[in-house]
């Protein structure tokens, strides 16, 4: 792609995306008894809050922001979460991976590639269970993997959470059909048609706060498999794998212990937006859960992650 | 930017994968770890080129299988237009998915293989773009490279498809035909170097040229309502604001509107969006609307323009429908009806007949419609819906029908 390819994209946001995603969320308040957003803290799910707030204006958002804590978050990811559950006036309810693991229901993943990422689900599962939350918001974008591409809008999930990709509902128009039995629960992906440029631009034209991690700054790292991880307590390193300090941001915010981060000066967004589309790799493959096989993220969606 | 949404449409082996895994490599929207991916992917399946195909199977089942079984979604852009394609699978139990994956495009993209030129399924997809007044189809004739890029073959093709087409058209549906070769090329984005006798748009060309949707400002004002917003806040105290999303037509603060179905009539006193005051909204706008008078109105209502005589509300009404679901639509039964965002019971009260979208014909005395089939019905209503005629107002014209016990999405109608 040329030079002045990328510059034509920049700040370009579709609008009508955000009508249609705005459309969405109040189909989810008017078809559920209980909501709630699934709030990770990343430039997805901070979109998704900016979202409801427009929705529902002047009114406030009508359902909670849940957070499934995995324990291995960054700790910018929690401080922002917090601030922005304040700024908007939201409900905030936290619920933690480390509780079902003391509970036993999950189990602690071993050797230099553990993470909790896998973890969540339990945990998750568990949480609408306890609030019986009939509709959980997520900020899945078809554009990020293959079997998402597929998902619906509206997701079916049996008891188990349980995505099945033969039976799904066809969606036709704009009309959305969120009728379930009892002990079943849909997710819903209001942004399911933006892709990672359009997510950016609108955080530019919006002038959304991120967490600073999205921008360049020093870090603690280990080179691994050609992809830079950040040092932290949780990381299982090998001898060799010694930590060194390097210029860096983040593309995507998962865990600690499988989110890469690329070299980068950029501390303006305009800058990040021009890495993103004169980027190499795409935003999943510095997801490192995923590389684990090509069908990793079909084979976790059917057993209840998002 | 816009957003042009197009839908893909082909038999089982003509290529459609292979086609959109060209435009995305061509317009620059797969990254090199995407791209590594699929080298080693195809070499796995023993190919010496890129299998542009495995871009788009995306589920284990469909790699296994070599197919695509479900509507996929894909995104590029260039630097004026966004653009979704729905990849809809071509096989005959499929139907239901190509209607689905059509439902919201303006473009459908039809694909024939150029050794085998009309068949069946190309006779089936351009009746559906027709039902669903799909605006544009471009018929790519692809695997031009498989007959030495001849034009006699690709002018037979399109002869032969003249009269289908005229048969399936309506009045302002465009119509065009393309020869491209998706495995090397040949007119995708760029000009074919190997078809020199072929003077007209690359298929990227005939999408970046191609205007839509303004129509849509025009067509005739109707405002769903979708929830209503009620702060109870000290700053918001009296506050009743109406969010909804235009599904057509235009709104100015000041129109004289009037809900249904309880026909009281009041005055637009604002249009907002995020707090943000406007003049007018268009369809496709999600606003927050307020009144000038306090009227009882709740999600499910609808607004129009109290000028507006013509305002519809059915009740007992013919329609096309396609059958989605395995358990065929038995006339009798009850079904919920979800035109918009509005929810009711209905019932069929008949089958009036069934349509051979391949053939062109229609049969009478029907007394089932099966998955993927195709008919006319007559339904009766429990309450008023507030639809158009799906020809005229096809943003306001469509509904579904959603089984009362298992819940799911059965049919999709469209109101004659």
């Amino acid at each position: 792609m040329t030079n002045s390819t990328i510059k034509d994209k920049i700040g370009q946001f579709p609008r009508k995306l955000e009508d249609e995603s705005i459309y969405i969320m109040r189909e989810v308040a008017a078809q559920f008894e209980r909501p709630a957003l699934l709030f990770s803290g990343g430039k997805d799910s901070i979109t998704l809050v900016r979202l409801a707030q427009k929705a529902f204006f002047p009114g406030k958002i009508p359902f909670p922001l849940v957070h499934i804590d995995t324990g291995h978050n960054f700790p910018e990811t929690i401080e922002f979460r917090d601030w922005l559950a304040k700024e908007t006036g939201a409900e905030l309810i936290v619920r933690y991976v480390q509780d079902s693991i003391n509970q036993g229901k999950a189990k602690e993943e071993t050797g230099k590639y553990a993470s909790r990422n896998v973890l969540q689900t339990v945990t998750l599962l568990d949480t609408i269970e306890e609030f019986k939350f009939d509709a959980c918001i997520g900020g899945a974008r078809r554009d990020e993997e293959k079997a998402r591409a597929k998902e619906r809008i509206f997701s079916v999930r049996d008891d188990f959470g349980q995505w099945d990709a033969k039976r799904q509902r066809p969606e036709l128009f704009d009309m959305l059909n969120g009728r379930i039995a009892v002990g079943e629960n849909v997710r819903v992906f209001p942004i399911s048609n933006w892709t990672e440029l359009d997510v950016w631009n609108y955080i530019k034209e919006e002038k959304m706060e991120i967490p600073s991690i999205y921008f360049s700054h020093q870090r603690q790292v280990i080179e691994r498999d050609g992809m830079l991880w950040a040092d932290s307590e949780y990381l299982n390193k090998e001898a060799d794998e010694i930590p060194f300090e390097a210029t860096v941001r983040f593309r995507t915010v998962g865990d600690m212990t499988c989110t890469a981060a690329v070299e980068s000066d950029a501390v303006e967004i305009d800058v990040i937006i021009e890495e993103i589309l004169s980027a190499e790799i795409s935003e999943r493959g510095a997801r490192i859960d995923d590389k684990r096989s090509e069908a990793a993220m079909e084979k976790r969606k059917q057993q209840g992650y998002f | 930017m816009d957003i042009l949404r197009i839908a893909t449409a082909g038999s089982v082996d003509d290529g459609k994968s292979t086609l959109i895994g060209r435009l995305l490599y061509e317009t620059n929207s797969i990254t090199k770890d995407k791209i590594e991916a699929l080298e080693s992917a195809s070499k796995r399946k023993g190919l010496d080129f890129l299998d542009l195909s495995l871009l788009t199977d995306g589920l284990i089942a469909e790699r296994e299988q070599g197919i695509t079984i479900d509507v996929a979604h894909i995104y590029f852009s260039t630097p004026t237009r966004k653009y979704i394609i729905a990849d809809t699978p071509g096989h005959v139990e499929y139907t239901r998915n190509m209607v689905t994956g059509a439902s919201n495009a303006k473009v459908s993209l039809i694909l024939v293989d150029a050794r085998q030129g009309l068949v069946e399924q190309t006779a089936r997809h351009l009746s559906i773009a027709a039902l669903l007044r799909i605006p544009k189809v471009i018929i790519c004739v692809n695997k031009m490279d498989l007959v030495q890029y001849d034009q006699a073959k690709f002018e037979a093709i399109k002869a032969s498809l003249t009269s289908l087409v005229a048969q399936t058209t309506f009045e302002g549906q465009a119509v065009s035909f393309l020869p491209i070769s998706s495995l090397f090329g040949q007119n995708i984005t760029q000009a074919a170097d190997k078809m020199p006798w072929y003077q007209g748009n690359t298929l990227l060309g005939e999408l970046e040229a191609f205007e839509f949707a303004e129509s849509l400002a025009h067509a005739p004002a109707r405002f769903p309502v979708q929830w209503v917003i009620r702060p109870k806040t000290e700053e918001y105290h009296d506050y009743r604001g109406y969010a909804g999303k235009i599904s057509s037509g235009t709104f100015r603060v000041g129109d004289v509107i009037r809900a249904l179905p309880t026909g009281q009539e009041s005055t637009i006193a604002s249009i907002e969006k995020f707090g943000e005051p406007l003049d007018h909204a268009v369809a496709g706008d999600s606003v927050v609307i307020t009144l000038t008078t306090d009227v009882d109105i709740s999600r499910g209502n609808s607004l129009v323009l109290a000028s507006d005589a013509q305002a519809p509300q059915l009740k007992d009404f013919a329609a096309h429908i396609c059958w989605l679901d395995h358990q065929a639509l038995s006339p009798g039964k009850t079904y919920l009806l979800k035109h918009g965002v509005n929810l009711t019971k209905a019932k069929i009260s008949q089958i009036t007949e069934r349509l051979d979208v391949v053939a062109q014909t229609s049969s009478q005395n029907v007394d089932s419609l099966k998955l993927n089939e195709i008919g006319g019905i007559q339904l009766r209503t429990a309450q008023p819906i507030m639809a158009d005629v799906y020809a005229q107002n096809p943003s306001n014209g469509a509904f579904i029908l959603i089984d009362e016990f298992s819940n799911s999405t059965v049919g999709v109608g469209f109101v004659k």
